[in-house]
This record gives C-alpha cells, sequence and structure tokens, in this order.
C-alpha cells in the first residue's frame, strides 16, 4: 500500500506542473490551481491503489483538479448570478491533455521568473509550481525554516496577482532577456545541488536533477532556443561527473577524479547537444560554458586536456561576460597553459575577496608556485568562505599536505 | 486594467536645478518628461500626474487625538524622496514596467511602480 502511495505521489509530481499551469491559465489564480491539484492528488491517492493509473494522469489529474476548483468557485460565489454564469462558460472550456497545456507551463515558467520578483522568490516558485516540490522541500533545500520559505512563496504569489505579474511568453523582442533570467533561475537550482552552500549534503542530487527535468521541458517548449541546449548540455557534462566528484566526503578535483566514474550517456548526450547548439551559429554564455565541460570530459586523462581550447573559449566567453568569476575560471586555465606564475598575477587583480573559490585558486597557485607559507593563509581564507563540507576537507587536506 | 503609482525618487534638498545639475540639463528633463506624458495620454495610460515641492515644505499631520498635531517637515526623515508622480492606467505589470522605464529616462530619475489596491 504504501508502494501504490509513493507512485501516486511520483506521477504527481511529475505530472504537476503540467496540471497547475492548465488551471492558473483556466483560474487566472494560482492558489485556487494549488488548492484544486491538492484535492485531485486525494483523489487519486484513493483511487488510482484500487483502479490503476490512468493512461493519462496528467490528463486525468487536470480535470479533476478542474472539476474541483469549479465545485469551489461555485459554492463560494453562490450569490452572485452573473458570476455563476460566466464560471459556467468556463466549465465549457475544452479539457485538452496536449496542445495549450504544453504553452501553459511555457506561460508559467515567465511568471514565476518576472525580473519583478526577488531572485529568492523566482527559484523558489519555480520549484514549487513547475517542479512539484513541496514548500518544506524547498526549505530545506536552501536551508531556510519552513515559515520562511511559506512566507517568500506566499509573498511572491500576492505580489503576482496584485501587481498582476502577466502570465504569458513575452513578446519575441523581449524574449531573449527574459529567458536568460528563466534560464539562470534553472542553473541557480542547478548549482545549489551540484555545490550546495550551506553545511548539509554537500551534493543535493535531487536539485540538480530536477533542474535539468525543468531544463529539458523548457527545450521541448523552445527547441529553436540554442542557450537552453547549451544550459541542458552543460548540466549534464557537469552532472556526468557527479559520482566522480565527492570521495569520503571530501571533493576531488577534475584532474584526480575517476574518469571510469563518469556517466557516459550523460556525456555522450551532452556531446551531442554541444555540437547541435554550436551548429546553429548563435553563441552565447551557456553554450560556450557547455563547450568548455565537452573540451574537459573529451580524453581519458587530465593531462590530455586541450588547454589552448578551453582558453580560447573563455577568451570568447570574457567578451559576452566579462565578468571577474569568468576571468577567475580563465585564468585556472591560463595556469595550465602559462604556468601558474602568470595566472597569480591576473587571479591578483580579481575584486573575488568574499568568494571562497577565489581564494580557493590563489591557494592552489601559490601551492604550486612553493610559496606555502602564502598558501597556508589562503587555505584558511577559502576553508572559512565556504560552509560545504565537502569542499572543506578538500581544501584542509591540501593545506595539511603543505610542506 | 489595473491602476500604478509611478513614484518618482529623488535628492531631499534638490539645488537651484532641482536634481538636473544645470539649468540646461533640466530644460532638456522636462522637455522629455512633456513628450512622455503626452505619449502617455495619446495611448490611454494616462490618469494623473504632478510633481511635488521640496519635502521640506511638507507638514505631517497627526489627526487622530482630540487636537491634531503639526509636524514641520517629511514623516520620514531620508535622502530620497518622492518628487512627482504619475498615475497610469494599465493592462498589467509589463506594460506598468515598461512605461516606468520611459518615464525614469525622460525625467532622469528612479521610479517605484506601485499597484492601487483600487480607486475611490
Amino acid at each position: 500500500m504504501q508502494g501504490a502511495t509513493a507512485a501516486v505521489e511520483r506521477v504527481f509530481r511529475e505530472e504537476y506542473g503540467r496540471v497547475i499551469a492548465s488551471l492558473v491559465r483556466r483560474f487566472g489564480d494560482i492558489d485556487v490551481a494549488e488548492e484544486a491539484a491538492g484535492e485531485a492528488l486525494v483523489t487519486a491517492l484513493q483511487k488510482w491503489p484500487e483502479s490503476g493509473v490512468p493512461a493519462n494522469p496528467g490528463a486525468w489529474l487536470t480535470v479533476t483538479a478542474g472539476n474541483r476548483a469549479i465545485d469551489r468557485l461555485r459554492r463560494e460565489r453562490q450569490r452572485d448570478a452573473k458570476q455563476q454564469a460566466a464560471i459556467v462558460e468556463y466549465d465549457d472550456m475544452p479539457h485538452e491533455p496536449t496542445g495549450p497545456i504544453e504553452d501553459d507551463r511555457l506561460r508559467l515558467i515567465f511568471t514565476c521568473c518576472h525580473p519583478a520578483l526577488a531572485p529568492a522568490a523566482r527559484i523558489a516558485l519555480t520549484l514549487r509550481l513547475l517542479g512539484g516540490l513541496t514548500v518544506a522541500e524547498i526549505a530545506r533545500a536552501f536551508l531556510v525554516p519552513e515559515t520562511t520559505m511559506a512566507q517568500r512563496i506566499t509573498r511572491a504569489k500576492k505580489k503576482i496577482v496584485a501587481a498582476k505579474v502577466p502570465y504569458r511568453v513575452p513578446e519575441a523582442a523581449d524574449l531573449p532577456e527574459r529567458l536568460g533570467g528563466v534560464l539562470m533561475v534553472l542553473f541557480l537550482v542547478f548549482n545549489e545541488g551540484y555545490l550546495a552552500s550551506g553545511d548539509g549534503d554537500p551534493v543535493r542530487a535531487e536539485l540538480t536533477a530536477e533542474a535539468v527535468r525543468l531544463t529539458r521541458i523548457l527545450r521541448s517548449l523552445l527547441p529553436e532556443e540554442p542557450e537552453i541546449t547549451g544550459l541542458l548540455a552543460l548540466m549534464l557534462l557537469t552532472e556526468a561527473r557527479r559520482e566522480a566528484r565527492v570521495r569520503n566526503g571530501q571533493l576531488v578535483p577534475l584532474d584526480e577524479q575517476d574518469r571510469g566514474g563518469w556517466d557516459r550517456a550523460q556525456i555522450a548526450e551532452g556531446h551531442g547537444l554541444v555540437r547541435e547548439c554550436l551548429a546553429l551559429q548563435r553563441p552565447g554564455r551557456y553554450q560556450i560554458l557547455a563547450a568548455i565541460n565537452a573540451v574537459h570530459t573529451d580524453t581519458t586523462t587530465a593531462s590530455d586536456t586541450d588547454w589552448s581550447q578551453v582558453v580560447a573559449l573563455y577568451d570568447q566567453l570574457t567578451r559576452i561576460d566579462p565578468s571577474p568569476i569568468v576571468a577567475l575560471n580563465r585564468a585556472v586555465a591560463i595556469a595550465e597553459l602559462d604556468g601558474p606564475e602568470v595566472a597569480l598575477a591576473l587571479v591578483e587583480q580579481l575584486p573575488l575577496a568574499t568568494y571562497h573559490a577565489w581564494h580557493a585558486t590563489r591557494a592552489d597557485l601559490l601551492r604550486r608556485l612553493g610559496r606555502s607559507t602564502q598558501a597556508r593563509n589562503a587555505y584558511d581564507a577559502a576553508i572559512a568562505a565556504t560552509q560545504n563540507s565537502a569542499e572543506r576537507a578538500y581544501l584542509s587536506r591540501k593545506r595539511g599536505e603543505l610542506v | 486594467m489595473t491602476h500604478y503609482l509611478l513614484a518618482v525618487h529623488g535628492p531631499a534638498e534638490p539645488d537651484e536645478f532641482g536634481s538636473y545639475g544645470s539649468r540646461e540639463e533640466m530644460e532638456q528633463a522636462f522637455a522629455a518628461t512633456g513628450a512622455f506624458n503626452d505619449k502617455l495620454r495619446a495611448d490611454g495610460y494616462w490618469v494623473f500626474a504632478g510633481g511635488l515641492q521640496p519635502a521640506a515644505t511638507a507638514t505631517v499631520v497627526d489627526g487622530q487625538g482630540e487636537t491634531p498635531v503639526m509636524t514641520d517637515g517629511p514623516y520620514l526623515e531620508s535622502k530620497e524622496v518622492i518628487g512627482g508622480f504619475w498615475v497610469i492606467d494599465a493592462p498589467d505589470l509589463d506594460v506598468a514596467l515598461e512605461l516606468a522605464a520611459a518615464g525614469s529616462r525622460a525625467c532622469r530619475g528612479k521610479v517605484e511602480v506601485r499597484p492601487f489596491e483600487g480607486l475611490a
């Protein structure tokens, strides 16, 4: 019985974004949609274990939830004859399981990632409404109390209603910029899973998996946008190394990873996607980052890595995004090509004193230059700047190995 | 349609040319704002707009007690205060944000967009 419940909940979660998006379009109200979806889950938990999962569970849940929402709105508005008539009219809307529902999810993701909402709220709303994660799960993922996360989500939903954040796909002229905002949210979710910022699990596979799933959905909805393909490739090529990336609770750097532990299927898919989007000749940030990761995953040993190509790609990325973080990653590649001394000079100029990776990079370069005292201080600063247990463990080991 | 307040924030203590630095810049901003107002009217978004005197001219009145209490100056002491505003009627937040960006460009100040709960 417990297995049956878990199966229903899994299907519910997979279909949640589809169901909610469709209900938001029909009823124009996120709260109504969520409540109705919740009631549909209760019904499914009663019926499916006996009758089996319906052939199209998404459509079943959407229709059931829609009926619940109508019942509820009828009860609430019984006294108002005019509105009653309007609801009955709504009831005649076709229950299409496919077609417009795809667009509904696209609309909803642009609403969730609207620039008028705070970035933390965008991430939370996207995971809640499209990912189907519970408020408790999202709170746990971002290490905040559940009440705090609930308030954040409630506040964002209120703003959507009161300020009338539109429920639609932006017009072509605004699409690149708004799509950039959506991709940023998905990338942040992925990164939080890949290298968790808190002191809990160092890697949160449920977040990386969710980010990959949502990016796949977005790609199926907007197949012509190479940056989505690029982001998906970047995620897959990174995710492929997940198992090899932590050993005995310690982060393992790329050059020390057991490449046999990489997920070959994900790497093959990632490489295919990189080729596909590069062929479109509309390069962008995520495509270039994916291409860099394609180079890293292209050889059987770290020493065979084509560093000149990595640097060339970072040069290209710098032209699009001249940020200090890009410059830091470029410097890491420069160290392999031109030596740690050249790289260190680049790193020292960057205004990243609060960023753990800056300290960690400095520490590594100083260590390679034999400047142990300075390296030790830099490792200390890096350890102080991160809470991730696997990264701390790795940095502590390297610090301990200094002579 | 929803009504939005577009509030322009500027320095609490404007100098001779408002917040604009020179007469020329002030006149350019006024002309651009006038043109933006005309466009708001022509496109049907216009409800009401106005520029405010400096915050130093404000008086706070508390009429909740038996006799009203008057206090000289603005309610909140801050470096930035509302210098003027538009009330617009727009179909959704995206349109309001787009108009706010154009208004901000015209008057050369930051604009806060806030929906009305209702208009009396």
